[in-house]
């Protein structure tokens, strides 16, 4: 490589230097690889390598059965499994026309918010850990156990929850718990307090994250962002207002918007979603109504042939499921995941571009992206 | 001979131990109070409450495999930890840890030597040890640790200019560059210069967290940045050798701070009559107090603030501090010389 800097004239002769980010690097959130290069501490270019925690599972579904599929999704977003088990189950139930009792879609709003709360928590402890404040990743873990806990005492599980049935739910909500969930709440606010004084007016946390990886809404768009990185760029988009699926059409919350589209206001969006799910969780413990939890599903799941795609908002970001069944088999045809990680991670060396190498860790934190669910 | 060579000598010993010991357990320190913070216990396994962890520390990195990369320069890989370590000791030699005792029958000093350039001997020795870090980087072989490397010198350099002007404040108010003279001069003006030196002593602090690569400023070993920084291809002693420099370093920092600008080994309000009760605790008591003061505060700085980047390093170093040291600097030698 010649000089790209010739101004120093003959003595200096520059050279980019081609450094390795990953897979083995403790900010590049599991196994993702990137390949900078870099003039001086300033990225020039960035290369994006994944496949590192590929397991099929998109082909993995086309031979399993319907059922059994819901607890390969748990494994797609490992830090969201909630979520990923209402997208697929809602998906199956669009192409077969189940409809489900209205108590099972309040407990997917419950249950799927617990889960937002609780995947922002671990994006908030390690965006904060990458840019050298280790204390909130501790907070942020502390408060993420108490979440793990209301899972594990309504599933049994505490990651890979396997939390939902296609037609409903698999059981109704234990004594007592729907007592300590608005416990949690209450506890939930305070603490979102207490990261907000160590990071939020924080003069060195504004330097390291006002104006870092700016994307207007158009580009935002184009590069088929979504979540909270393409709501911190002000485009109003989030599936559960737009295409409302579970109960959420009942639930009143609003939906945060950045200005600036810089690594700070993705973490404001994100910060306020904190308290838009409190409040969404709060209305639907109150408007639970009585009833059955699963929904009329036939013994033997065995959709009509037909393709059919839906969509929701993980807290990554639109998480969308493309089935096709043949009508015959009892796998589905072809099975695609739109995973929301995948779609922000292209948007990451666009973002780094002309940024330092301190930089390129705080964006990657900033897009909160999940490997399990990138390469699937 | 008594006089000239056994004393000195074993002061040197006990010295040297001392610090060895404080620099573990400033280690062990940092876990607790960091694991407080964070609503953690620390360590707690070794010993009660894990007092002993250190020991079991230290007998891990002694019996690890020591491991050069095959690549590496050898010679430079094995001299860097050391160029990083005896500096950090050998500054020990001019700190004042208290006045005078009297020990069976003679009169000891607290101190090794009383050099009359004795802060410029700290300022220049503490430089050397910036070399280790460099030559780590550079004869690893291997692109992390050379970019971290590249950090620290820049960061070293920068800030120590900063730290230097401010101490020549302190000289301009002392007349002194021993730093027993120091001390003295503070108790004869009645005053700690932190209190008369004030942008002095906050820039001093701040340049101090800079000089040891504490947080905010631990840019050179940002384990999420550079997967570790300087010491990544180390192992073993080795690296327990850099390891141990940085909190010898922090010890350092902290003694001279408390030399220069707390009034080393004096009580406070060193010439307040009726509160010379205060005097019945030795001076080595108050010097010690006074370090864990300082070194508790770096503790609690890096518990709380995220980490700084790179340029904004740079600009706070030669935008901001340098400046106000020089500022500082030229309003205390028209304040001297008005006075005067």
């Amino acid at each position: 490589m010649s000089s790209p800097t010739p101004q120093y004239g003959p003595m200096f002769d520059t050279d980019e230097l081609v450094i390795n980010m990953g897979p083995q690097h403790p900010s590049t959130h599991g196994v993702l690889r990137v390949v900078l290069r870099l003039d001086g501490e300033k990225v020039v270019d960035a290369d994006v390598v994944i496949g590192y925690l590929h397991r099929g599972v998109e082909k993995l579904s086309e031979s399993r059965s319907w059922t059994q599929i819901v607890l390969l999704t748990d494994r797609l977003d490992y830090v969201s499994a909630a979520t990923s088990n209402v997208g697929y189950c809602e998906t199956v139930e669009k192409l077969m026309a189940i409809e489900v009792p209205r108590r099972a879609k309040y407990l997917r709003v419950i249950l799927s918010e617990l889960q937002r709360i609780a995947s922002h928590l671990l994006w908030l402890g390690t965006h904060a850990m990458d840019t050298g404040a280790m204390t909130v990743f501790l907070y942020a873990f502390r408060e993420r156990e108490l979440i793990l806990d209301l899972f594990e005492e309504y599933c049994g599980a505490r990651l890979t929850y396997n939390s939902m049935r296609i037609g409903g739910l698999p059981q109704d909500l234990p004594p007592s718990w729907d007592r300590k969930v608005l416990e949690f709440c209450r506890i939930m606010e305070g603490k979102l307090e207490e990261y907000e004084t160590l990071l939020t007016g924080n003069r060195i946390w504004l330097a390291r994250t006002k104006g870092v990886g700016v994307i207007d809404g158009a580009e935002a768009l184009a590069l088929g962002l979504s979540g909270p990185p393409l709501r911190g760029s002000g485009v109003r988009r989030d599936v559960r207002k737009d295409e409302p699926y579970a109960a959420y059409d009942e639930m009143e919350f609003d939906v945060p918007l950045g200005v600036a589209g810089d690594t700070f206001d993705r973490y404001v969006v994100r910060m306020q979603e904190f308290r838009q799910s409190i409040r969404i969780i709060r209305q639907a413990m109150q408007g639970i109504p009585e009833g059955p939890i699963l929904g009329k599903v036939p013994r033997l799941i065995k959709p009509p042939a037909g393709e059919v795609y839906h969509a929701i908002e993980s807290p990554k970001g639109e998480l969308g499921f493309f089935i096709v069944s043949d009508g015959k088999s009892t796998s589905p045809y072809r099975f695609r995941v739109r995973p929301p990680s995948f779609c922000n991670l292209q948007a990451l060396p666009r973002l780094v571009k002309g940024h330092l190498i301190a930089d390129v860790v705080a964006l990657i934190g900033s897009l909160d992206v999940v490997l399990g669910e990138v390469d699937r | 001979m008594v006089e000239l060579v056994l004393i000195p000598l074993l002061k040197i010993i006990v010295v040297l131990n001392a610090t060895l010991l404080g620099v573990t357990y400033m280690v062990l320190l940092e876990r607790k109070v960091i694991a407080w913070a964070q609503s953690r216990l620390g360590p707690m396994r070794v010993g009660p409450y894990g007092v002993l962890q250190p020991v079991a520390d230290a007998m891990k990195l002694m019996l690890k495999e020591d491991i050069t990369p095959a690549r590496a320069d050898k010679w430079v890989f094995t001299l860097a930890p050391i160029l990083s370590m005896v500096p950090a000791l050998v500054v020990y030699a001019v700190i004042p840890f208290g006045d005078e005792v009297h020990l069976f029958g003679r009169r000891i000093s607290l101190y090794i030597t009383d050099i009359n350039v004795g802060l410029l001997y700290v300022v220049s020795v503490t430089s050397v040890g910036v070399y280790g870090i460099i030559l780590a980087g550079y004869s690893s072989n291997s692109k992390w640790p050379l970019l971290a490397s590249l950090r620290a010198s820049a960061q070293l350099i920068s800030y120590e200019i900063a730290i230097t002007l401010t101490l020549v404040s302190v000289v301009l108010m002392s007349g002194t560059l021993s730093m027993v003279g120091i001390v003295t001069s503070q108790a004869s003006q009645g005053v700690w210069y932190a209190f008369i030196q004030p942008m002095a002593f906050v820039i001093f602090f701040i340049g101090g967290l800079a000089e040891t690569n504490r947080a905010p400023f631990d840019l050179p070993e940002a384990e999420q940045e550079l997967t570790g920084g300087f010491h990544t291809e180390y192992s073993g002693m080795r690296f327990a050798l850099f390891f141990l420099a940085e909190y010898a370093n922090m010890i350092v920092v902290s003694s001279v701070a408390t030399t220069l600008f707390l009034g080393g080994w004096l009580r406070p309000f060193p010439n307040v009559e009726f509160l010379s009760f205060l005097g019945i605790v030795p001076g080595w008591c108050w010097f010690l107090l006074k370090s864990f003061i300082f070194l508790y505060l770096f503790i609690w700085v890096r518990a709380t603030l995220p980490r700084y980047r790179y340029d904004q390093l740079m600009r706070l170093g030669w935008k901001v501090l340098i400046p106000l040291a020089i500022a500082n600097l030229i309003l205390t030698a028209i304040v001297k010389v008005a006075l005067a």
